[in-house]
C-alpha cells in the first residue's frame, strides 16, 4: 500500500505514535492504514474481554482474526464499527483510528461510522421484506437522492456485486427470508455494499453455511478486495489461509486476578503466519496443538 | 471507493462530526415523555388520595386514631371507624380464596402435570373466557344465580338477600384463571430434569408432582395466590351488587362472634363497595362523603401495593434459589 | 434382586417384593384418586362458567305477561272490512299513521313528526305553516332534514303508544319452555292472593307472549324507564365513544412508553424507576383509577372534559372524554407491558442488521423493529382495551349518568356505557330490569367475543408467519 505523504503530516500524531504503540506486531511498515486500533481495551461492565490491542488494517486487503473461541475476535470486530454501542454494558478503552480519526471521539457520529465501515453477520439476517428493499432500505436512509431507475441501477449493481443478481433477478419482489442460506448471506453482503461503506467487517459470515455455499462467499470475498477491505472473523484456519492477506492471531489468557482476557499475539502477513509464525502459541495454535 | 486515495485527514474528521438530528431527539423526547406519563399517573393516584384524605382527617368528626380503632362506620352519625368495611372485604377475600385456591391449584397440577395436548386444548380457552367476562356480569351472576341458590339451600331465613357468602364464592370464581396460570407459569419453570430424577428413583406421577413439582414451584405458587388475593381485595361489582350497602358494625364485647361477626350468610359493605356506593349519586365535592372516599380508596391503595410488592418479593427469593 | 438386596444392611428396612407389589397398587389407586379429584376441581371451574353463561341465556328470553291498555285485535278490528288484515302487522302505513292519529294527543303527534316525517308528500300533525316556520329557525328539528318513518317504525310507534304494553310478570327461558302452565298458574294465583300488586289490571287482561329481551330491537332502541321498550342503543354508543377514546390515548402513548422502555432506555435510575412503576400501576385496582379521574380529569380538569374550552356545553367533567380517558390511564400499563413483550419478541439480528448499515437507532426501530412487531403488539392491545370495555367501577366514581336517553353526540357528551346500564339494571328490584340486564351482559358479552376472536386470528397469523 502506498502511503500519500502529506497525509503523515496532516495527522501529526499518527505515524511516530503508531510506530510505538504497535511494538513487536508487525503493521508500522505499512504506515497508518484504513482502520488502526491503539492499545484498545475492551470490557463488559468490569470484564475486561480484550486487552492492549493494537493493530493496523490496510486499504484494499482481507484481514483475517482468528483464535480459540471466547478469545474476544467478535469483541475486537464490533468495536471497529462501534456495534458494541448496542451493548448497554460494553466499554472501549483506548482509540480506534479511521482514516485517522479517533472514531470514540465524542464528536464522532456513531451512525456516520456504521455507514462506512458495515458489518454482515454469523447468521444471515436479512429483513422480513422483499430482497429489494432489502437493499434499497439502506440508501435510502442514508439519503440516497437518485430516481426511481437509479434505485434500480443501484440494487442490480450491488447483487451483481454480491454474486447474486442471476439467482434473484426475476424475483426481486419476493421476501429476502425465502432465499437459502447461502443466498441470504450474500444478500446481507449486496446490502452492505449498497450503502457505498469502504470497509466491510465479517464476523464468521460462513460458519451457518454448507460448504458450496462457502465457497462462493469465499469466491466473492476476493473479488470484493479490489474494492473494500474487508475484516473477517473465521474460526476456520484454513478459510483464513485461503482468503486472506494478513492473519492476526488472538488468544485468551488467565489474568492475575483469574480473568480470561483475550489479547493479540501476532498479526502477520498469512503466509508468513501459517509457515513461519514468530510466537510459540500461534504455532500451537495452527498445527493444532490446543483450541 | 474513497479507500484508494486513503487521505486520512481533517476533511475525514470533519464529515464523521457528530450530525445534529433533531427528528430523531424529538422523537425519542416524545417516546420518553410516554414512558414518563406513568410515573405522573402514580403522582397522581398518591396526590389525589393523599390530599383529599388530609382534608378528610381535618374534619371534626375524624380522628385518625378512630378510623383506625373504632368498629363503627355510620357516616350520617359521624362515625368514622374503618374496621367495619376492612371486615367485610376480609370476610369476602377469605371465601374467595378458599374457594379459588384449592380449584385453581388443581388446575394448574392438572394442566401442568396430567393433561394431554388435546385436553389442555379444551380446558385452556375456557379458562381464558373466564379472565374476559366483566366483572359487573360476575354481579349479575351473583344475584340472581349464587345468592337465590344459596338461600334455596340453607333457607331464606338463615341467608340474607345481600350476603357475603355468594360474593365470596362468585369472586372466587373470578380468581380462578389468575391463580391457576401463575400457578402453572411457576410449575412450568421446574426444569424437566427434577422430574426425570423423581422418576428415576421409582416415584409415581402424583409423588412427582406433589412431592417435586409443587414444592420446586411453591414461591410461584405463593406469589400468585398473593396476587389473586389483591384482584379479591380491590374488586368492586361483584361485592357492590351482591353483599349490600350496610357496614357490619360491630362490637368486639358484645357480639357473637360467629353469630355476627363473622356470619357468612349476612351483607357487609366493603371498602369497595362502599366508594361506589357513595359516588355513584350525584356526589357533591368537599362534604366529608366525598373526602372519605379517598380516605378509603388510600387504604386500599396501601393495601394492593403491600401485597403486590410481597408477592414480587417472593417470587424474587425463588429465582435466587434456581441460581 | 432378591439375593442383591440381602447383601445390604439396610434392605431389611425395605418391603419385601410381595408387599412392594401390595405398595405399589396402593399408590397408583392414590394417585388415580386424586388426578380424579384434580379434575373434578377443574372441572367444577367449567361448570361455573357453563352456569354463568346458562343464567345469562336463560334470563335473555322467555314468556312474559302483558296487560294492553288497547288490545291489537280491538284496535286491527276497525279495519276488518279487509279479510287480509288480522294481525296489527297486516295494516299498511297509512292505516298505522291513521290508528296513531286517532290515539295520541296532537301534541305529542307533532312532537313525533317533528323527529322525523310520517310521509314525504304530506304532514300529519303539522300545518304546512308552522312546518315551514319551524324550519326555518336557527335550529331546525331533526324532521326537516327529509328523513320519513319507515312502516316498522310507524308499527313499533303504534305498538309504544297505542297498544301500551305492560309487563306484570315474567318468566325464564328453561321454565318457559318445560313447564309454561307454572307460570301461568302462578301468576294467576298472584292476582288472587294479591291483587294491589296489580293495581287496576284484573286478570282477564292479562295475555301470554314470548319475549326475547335480548333482540336487534334491544339493541338500537334508546334508554327508557318502561323496561318494556328499554334498549341498550344509548349505553353501547357510549361505550364505543369510550373505547375511541380510550384507545387514541392508550395506544399512542403505550406503544411509545414500550418503545423507549425496550430500544431507547439506558439502565439507568429513572428508567428503572419508569419500568417498576409500570409493574406496579397495573396491579392497582380499577376503582383507584376511578377516583384519579373522579379528582383530576372530572373536577380539576372540568374546563378541558366538560369542553368548556372549546365552547363545548357538559354542564360538568362527567364526560366521555373524563371517563374514556380514565379507562384510558387504566389500560396504559397493560398495553405497555404487552407492547415491550411484542417488541422484544423481535430478534436482535435485526437490529444489528439495520444499525449496521448506517441506520440511526430510530430509523432501524421504525422501519424493521415495529412492523415485525406490530401484531403482537395488536393482539395485547385487542385484549386491553376488551377489558376496558367491560369495566365498571371507574365510570361509577366518574359519574356515568345511570339514567340518560339521548345518545352521546361527541367526546363532550354526558353518556352512560354498557357495563353502567347492566350494573344498574342489575340492582333494580323489580324482575324485568333483571331480564333487560342479563340481555345486556349477552350484548357485551357478543362484543368482547368478537374482540377476543379478532386478537386469537391476529395471534395465529403471527405465530404462523414467525415460524
Ligand atoms: N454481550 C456480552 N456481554 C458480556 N460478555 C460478553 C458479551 N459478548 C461477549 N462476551 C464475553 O467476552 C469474551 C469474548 O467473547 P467474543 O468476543 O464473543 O469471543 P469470540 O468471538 O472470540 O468467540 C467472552 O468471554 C464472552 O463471554
Ligand atoms: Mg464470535
Amino acid at each position: 500500500m502506498n502511503e500519500t505523504p502529506e497525509s503523515t503530516v496532516l495527522d501529526p500524531t499518527a505515524a511516530p505514535a503508531t510506530a510505538d504503540a504497535v511494538g513487536g506486531v508487525e503493521a508500522a511498515d505499512d504506515g497508518p492504514g484504513v482502520l488502526e486500533t491503539r492499545s484498545m481495551d475492551v470490557f463488559y461492565g468490569d470484564f475486561k474481554a480484550v486487552a492492549d490491542v493494537s493493530m493496523s488494517f490496510t486499504f484494499n486487503e482481507i484481514s483475517a482474526l482468528i483464535g480459540p473461541s471466547g478469545c474476544g475476535k467478535s469483541t475486537v470486530l464490533r468495536s471497529l464499527n462501534r456495534m458494541n454501542d448496542l451493548i448497554p454494558t460494553a466499554r472501549v478503552d483506548g482509540e480506534v483510528r479511521y482514516h485517522g480519526t479517533n472514531i470514540y471521539a465524542g464528536d464522532v457520529d456513531p451512525v456516520e461510522i456504521r455507514r462506512r465501515i458495515g458489518m454482515v453477520f454469523q447468521k444471515p439476517n436479512p429483513f422480513p421484506k422483499s430482497i429489494f428493499d432489502n437493499i434499497a432500505w439502506g440508501a435510502k436512509i442514508n439519503g440516497f437522492k437518485g430516481s426511481k431507475s437509479d434505485m434500480k441501477d443501484l440494487v442490480q449493481g450491488a447483487l451483481e456485486q454480491a454474486a447474486l443478481w442471476d439467482e434473484v433477478k426475476d424475483k426481486l419482489t419476493e421476501s429476502g427470508l425465502s432465499l437459502s442460506g447461502g443466498q441470504q448471506q450474500r444478500l446481507c453482503i449486496a446490502r452492505a455494499i449498497a450503502v457505498q461503506p469502504d470497509v466491510i467487517l465479517m464476523d464468521e459470515p460462513c460458519s451457518a453455511l454448507d460448504p458450496i455455499a462457502t465457497l462462493r462467499i469465499e469466491e466473492l470475498m476476493l473479488e470484493l478486495k479490489e474494492n473494500y477491505s474487508i475484516i473477517i472473523v473465521t474460526h476456520n484456519m484454513q478459510q483464513a489461509a485461503r482468503v486472506s492477506d494478513r492473519t492476526a492471531f488472538f488468544n485468551v489468557e488467565l489474568d492475575t486476578t483469574g480473568q480470561r482476557t483475550g489479547h493479540l499475539v501476532e498479526f502477520s502477513p498469512t503466509d508468513v503466519l501459517f509457515t513461519t509464525p514468530k510466537e510459540k502459541a500461534t504455532e500451537d495454535y495452527i498445527t493444532g496443538r490446543f483450541g | 471507493m474513497t479507500s484508494e486515495t486513503g487521505v486520512h485527514d481533517a476533511t475525514m474528521a470533519e464529515q464523521l462530526k457528530r450530525r445534529n438530528r433533531p427528528f430523531e431527539r424529538v422523537i425519542v423526547g416524545s417516546l420518553f415523555i410516554s414512558g414518563a406519563i406513568s410515573i405522573a399517573v402514580t403522582i397522581g393516584i398518591l396526590w389525589e388520595l393523599g390530599s383529599e384524605s388530609l382534608l378528610f382527617f381535618r374534619e371534626d368528626e375524624v380522628s385518625l386514631g378512630k378510623f383506625f380503632t373504632s368498629t363503627v362506620w355510620q357516616p350520617q352519625a359521624g362515625e368514622f371507624g374503618i374496621w367495619p368495611l376492612i371486615l367485610g372485604t376480609l370476610l369476602i377475600t377469605v371465601i374467595a380464596l378458599l374457594v379459588a385456591v384449592p380449584i385453581g391449584l388443581s388446575a394448574a397440577i392438572y394442566l401442568s402435570e396430567y393433561a394431554s395436548p388435546r385436553v389442555r386444548g379444551f380446558f385452556k380457552p375456557v379458562l381464558e373466557i373466564l379472565v374476559g367476562i366483566p366483572t359487573v356480569v360476575f354481579g349479575f351472576f351473583a344475584i340472581t344465580f349464587m345468592t337465590p341458590l344459596l338461600r334455596s339451600i340453607f333457607g331464606e331465613s338463615v341467608v340474607g338477600f345481600f350476603n357475603v357468602l355468594s360474593a365470596g364464592i362468585v369472586v372466587g370464581l373470578l380468581i380462578v384463571p389468575l391463580i391457576s396460570s401463575l400457578a402453572e407459569d411457576a410449575m412450568a419453570a421446574v426444569p424437566n430434569s427434577l422430574r426425570q430424577a423423581a422418576y428415576g428413583l421409582g416415584a409415581s406421577r402424583l409423588e412427582v408432582s406433589l412431592r417435586v413439582v409443587v414444592p420446586a414451584a411453591l414461591s410461584g405458587i405463593a406469589a400468585g395466590i398473593v396476587i389473586g388475593m389483591s384482584r379479591a381485595v380491590g374488586e368492586t361489582m361483584v361485592v357492590t351488587l351482591a353483599s349490600g350497602a350496610a357496614p357490619r358494625n360491630f362490637d368486639l364485647a358484645a357480639d357473637p362472634v360467629f353469630g355476627y361477626v363473622l356470619n357468612p350468610f349476612q351483607g357487609a359493605q366493603t371498602m369497595t363497595g362502599y366508594i361506589a356506593i357513595t359516588a355513584s349519586g350525584d356526589i357533591s365535592y368537599d362534604t366529608i362523603d366525598y373526602n372519605s372516599i379517598f380516605a378509603i380508596g388510600l387504604t386500599l391503595f396501601l393495601m394492593t401495593l403491600g401485597l403486590n410488592s410481597l408477592s414480587r418479593r417472593i417470587v424474587k427469593r425463588y429465582r435466587q434459589e434456581y441460581d | 434382586m432378591v439375593q442383591l438386596r440381602e447383601q445390604s444392611e439396610a434392605a431389611e428396612f425395605f418391603p419385601s417384593d410381595v408387599e412392594y407389589q401390595g405398595l405399589l397398587s396402593k399408590r397408583s389407586r392414590r394417585g388415580r384418586v386424586v388426578q380424579l379429584s384434580f379434575l373434578l376441581m377443574l372441572t367444577i371451574a367449567v361448570v361455573g362458567l357453563g352456569i354463568l353463561l346458562y343464567t345469562i341465556i336463560d334470563d335473555s328470553f322467555g314468556l312474559v305477561a302483558v296487560v294492553n291498555q288497547n288490545e291489537p285485535e280491538a284496535v286491527v278490528s276497525a279495519y276488518g272490512y279487509d279479510p287480509a288484515v288480522t294481525v296489527l302487522d297486516d295494516l299498511n302505513k297509512e292505516q298505522l299513521v291513521d290508528v296513531l292519529q286517532g290515539s295520541v294527543s296532537s301534541g305529542v303527534g307533532r312532537r313525533l313528526e317533528r323527529e322525523e316525517r310520517f310521509f314525504a308528500d304530506r304532514l300529519v300533525f303539522e300545518s304546512q305553516a308552522k312546518w315551514d316556520e319551524v324550519c326555518a329557525s336557527d335550529e331546525p328539528p331533526s324532521g326537516c332534514s327529509g328523513g320519513v318513518r319507515s312502516k316498522g317504525n310507524v308499527l313499533d310507534l303504534v305498538r309504544e303508544r297505542v297498544i301500551q304494553p305492560d309487563i306484570v310478570a315474567v318468566n325464564r327461558l328453561t321454565a318457559s319452555i318445560f313447564n309454561p302452565d307454572g307460570f301461568k298458574e302462578e301468576v294467576e294465583t298472584a292476582f288472587v292472593e294479591n291483587p294491589s300488586r296489580f293495581g287496576e289490571y284484573t286478570y282477564d287482561q292479562v295475555r301470554y307472549q314470548w319475549r326475547a329481551w335480548f333482540s336487534w330491537k334491544f339493541v338500537t332502541s334508546p334508554a327508557s324507564d318502561r323496561p318494556e321498550i328499554a334498549g341498550v342503543r344509548t349505553a353501547v354508543l357510549g361505550s364505543i365513544w369510550l373505547v375511541i377514546i380510550t384507545v387514541l390515548f392508550a395506544v399512542p402513548v403505550g406503544v411509545g412508553a414500550a418503545i423507549y422502555l425496550e430500544e431507547f432506555a439506558r439502565p439507568t435510575r429513572i428508567n428503572d424507576l419508569i419500568q417498576t412503576n409500570i409493574n406496579n400501576l397495573a396491579g392497582v385496582p380499577s376503582i383507584i383509577y376511578g377516583m384519579l379521574g373522579l379528582a383530576v380529569l372530572v373536577r380539576i380538569l372540568e374546563p378541558f372534559t366538560s369542553g368548556s374550552l372549546f365552547g363545548e356545553g357538559a354542564p360538568n367533567g362527567r364526560t366521555i372524554m373524563s371517563a374514556g380517558l380514565t379507562l384510558g390511564l387504566l389500560t396504559l400499563p397493560v398495553v405497555i407491558i404487552s407492547s415491550q413483550e411484542a417488541i422484544r419478541a423481535v430478534p436482535s439480528s435485526l437490529r444489528q442488521a439495520g444499525m449496521g448499515l448506517g441506520a440511526t437507532k430510530w430509523q432501524t426501530v421504525r422501519s424493521q423493529v415495529l412492523p415485525v412487531a406490530i401484531p403482537g403488539i395488536l393482539t395485547g392491545t385487542i385484549l386491553a382495551v376488551a377489558r376496558a370495555i367491560g369495566e365498571t367501577a371507574p365510570l361509577i366514581l366518574v359519574g356515568a349518568a345511570s339514567f340518560i336517553t339521548v345518545s352521546p353526540s361527541g367526546p363532550f357528551s354526558q353518556f352512560t356505557a354498557l357495563p353502567i346500564q347492566i350494573f344498574q339494571w342489575t340492582s333494580f328490584p323489580q324482575e324485568e330490569w333483571r331480564h333487560l340486564a342479563a340481555a345486556a351482559s349477552l350484548v357485551l358479552l357478543v362484543l368482547l367475543l368478537t374482540l377476543n376472536a379478532a386478537a386469537v386470528i391476529m395471534r395465529n397469523r403471527f405465530s404462523r408467519r414467525m415460524s
